[in-house]
């Protein structure tokens, strides 16, 4: 797999959440991609200087349109721009797709436990997507931590999922505000959490983890103390975009 | 200090140089011989370049550095590199 810059035109864009956007991008030769992968993102300033970051795509299709979903880091360099500046017809420099690491297969049909941060719920959701559209009955449950309701990207979709899909069973996670009447209190995800809420490892799951560095690694080290191997936790970290 | 990725994150620059997916390669550690995926370092991301270290000692596995015009890489603490048929 060789993957070489390419230009993508933004197609559509839409509002995740308060800080979120959803970028579609149609890129002439996309070759598709599997659920879980990710492009490369170039901006370059007029004096040439460039900043490249990377960004799960939360589509899994054959076509050329590509779904970004990304979250505005404080600081950051690339993500400001691309949540607040962008807009339909502009062009944006991608290279991929790109990864076979953090990847799910249609055929793979053992059980999936999906561990999602904040925007870390964005290659997830190509995996959810991509169960779905190949009808697979390989059990799939996601554990979804957000600060507060309105940070949740794809709620919209992820609540109807919930509703209709037979073999998806979706845990929420409130770190600091839950919706009314919500029967625990905020906090984050603790081994009480994960023990009673994911996949147990005597079910030899793959589990994917995905998040900022602080969460992926606190849940990575709770997944091995409840027994899971290292080699079945599949880690996706992100930050300083 | 800035926390840092994984090796995902370097997929992209290491496909332009070695023409396939690196994140499933395995490289051994010169530092403590460790063996694992890329995609399982730690990466420190500075402009236009990135720092790999081994995920277990630290070690320094490799720079990619990255421009407009090339991109290169430094091999620094890795033994050996095993890409996957």
């Amino acid at each position: 797999m060789t993957s070489t810059w390419k230009v993508g035109t933004v197609a559509a864009i839409h509002a995740e959440t308060p800080t979120a956007r959803t970028l579609e991008l149609d890129v002439p030769d996309w070759p598709g991609n599997l659920a879980g992968q990710h492009l490369d993102l170039r901006l370059t300033a007029p004096d040439g200087y460039t900043a490249t970051r990377s960004y799960s795509i939360a589509s899994a299709d054959s076509g050329p349109r590509v779904q970004l979903a990304v979250d505005r880091l404080p600081d950051g360099e690339v993500s400001p721009y691309l949540v607040n500046d962008v807009i339909v017809g502009d062009e944006l420099e991608v290279r991929g797709p790109l990864g076979g690491w953090f990847v799910w297969r249609p055929e793979q049909t053992e059980p999936v436990q999906l561990i999602g941060g904040g925007s870390g719920i964005v290659p997830l959701m190509a995996m959810i997507r991509a169960h779905e559209a190949a009808g697979s009955t390989a059990r799939f449950r996601l554990l979804y931590s957000v600060r507060e309701p309105g940070d949740a990207f794809f709620a919209a979709e992820l609540a109807e999922l919930e509703r209709s899909s037979e073999h998806l069973e979706i845990t929420w996670v409130y770190t600091r505000k839950t919706p009314d009447g919500w029967p625990t209190p905020a906090g984050r995800v603790t081994p009480a959490i994960l023990e009673a809420s994911t996949i147990s490892a005597a079910e030899n799951p793959t589990v994917f983890v995905c998040g900022p560095t602080g969460f992926v690694e606190a849940v990575a080290d709770i997944l091995v103390e409840l027994g899971h191997s290292s080699g079945s936790v599949k880690t996706e970290r992100f930050g300083g975009a | 200090m800035m926390s840092h990725l994984d090796g995902n994150a370097i997929a992209g620059p290491l496909s332009e140089i070695f023409g396939a997916d690196m994140t499933m390669a395995s490289g051994r550690c010169g530092g403590c011989g460790d063996v694992s995926p890329l995609a399982m370092a730690m990466v420190y991301l500075k402009p236009n370049a990135y720092i790999v270290r081994c995920h277990v000692c630290d070690t320094m596995l490799i720079m990619v550095v990255e421009s407009r015009a090339s991109v290169a890489i430094e091999i620094e603490g890795l033994d050996s590199l095993v890409i996957p048929r």
